[in-house]
């Protein structure tokens, strides 16, 4: 079965907003609103502006991602 | 789709219970293709694949999985993936694909068929043979070392060389314990990039390929894929574990 392509991009993070949103500034110079990935939550990772992070966006609203990772 | 932000590798053992899984899925897929004539329906095939995979101990793995009603997909014509089995028959000229997936000893396999339903018209017997071929020019990429984009990249040039156009929408992707693991492997690329192979992985390769343009849109039970122009659409998978000295398809009996 396949999947819907999610499209992965690194990005830096701007800013934290309230409820575990940020918004981050993608390589390609885009500004999202993003997420923290539930994963990333259940494990206590903390982000913070300046942190490289990975940002998954859907298909459907290139505005809007979900940060799964984040660079050490 | 992804848990730790790696690729998982599979042990020895491992692949063996993977090897297993496809086994089902592949010997399903052989008794279900049997089946497919003028006149029976879609839930028909469907619940007849279940009941094969439930017969050998695996059980069906799309069935539930987020919320995906059947065991079977069963795509027609301009359907592209993800279609809902239903009471439609089948008629002489149909082109079904056919995706299967289960799970068995923990492990899953996963794979995928188009057929003619009959006699089919010239094109849509080029689209499935291209579409299949495709295929095995992607699986002949997979070997460690190489680059994951080497196999994305040979099924784009495969597929377009014949003029058709290849889905971007959806993705093949890693298998293991879960249907859908990290790494997406797309049907389009830039050979000589992506992630690095390596002896473990195991990958489900699944171009998808339209005779028209590659749009996609998804209907509004919120599965179903059909092509944007209605041209007809072919499918076909593999799950492949990449080995030491090249690959192995574990979905092919």
């Amino acid at each position: 079965m396949p999947k819907e392509e999610a499209i992965e991009v690194e990005g830096t993070v701007v800013e934290p907003l309230p409820n575990a949103m940020f918004r981050v500034e993608l390589a390609n110079g885009h500004r999202v609103l993003a997420h923290i990935s539930g994963k990333m939550r259940m494990h206590f990772i903390k982000i913070l502006p300046g942190d490289k992070v990975t940002v998954e966006l859907s298909p459907y609203d290139l505005t809007r991602g979900r940060i799964t990772y984040r660079a050490k | 789709m992804r848990s730790a932000p790696v690729i998982i590798l599979k042990t020895p053992r491992e692949i063996e219970k993977m090897r297993e899984a496809n086994r089902v899925v592949a010997e399903v897929l052989a008794e279900t293709r049997e089946r497919v004539k003028p006149g029976v329906t879609t839930r028909e095939l469907d619940l007849f694949a279940e009941e094969r995979c439930l017969k050998r101990n695996a059980r069906p793995a799309f069935k539930g999985y987020r919320g995906y009603p059947f065991s079977l997909c069963t795509s027609v014509n301009e359907q592209v993936v993800h279609g809902f089995p239903s009471e439609r028959r089948l008629e002489e000229g149909d082109v079904i694909s056919l995706d299967f997936g289960a799970l068995h000893r923990g492990f899953y396999g996963d794979a995928a068929i188009t057929l003619p339903v009959g006699q089919v018209v010239e094109e849509a017997r080029l689209l499935l043979a291209t579409t299949r071929e495709a295929l095995y020019r992607g699986i002949e990429q997979c070997r460690a070392s190489g680059r994951l984009y080497d196999i994305s990249a040979a099924i784009q040039e495969h597929a377009e060389g014949r003029g058709f156009s290849v889905v971007r929408q959806f993705v093949g992707h890693g298998i293991g314990r879960a249907l859908h693991e990290r790494p997406q492997v797309p049907n389009y690329g830039v050979a000589g990039s992506g992630p690095v192979l390596k002896p473990g992985m195991v990958l489900a390769i699944e171009p998808m390929v339209n005779a028209g343009g590659s749009e996609v849109k998804v209907l509004e039970d919120g599965w179903t894929a059909v092509t944007v122009d209605g041209s007809l659409s072919a499918h076909f998978e593999h799950s492949v574990a990449i080995t030491e000295d090249g690959y192995e398809i574990l979905s092919e009996l």
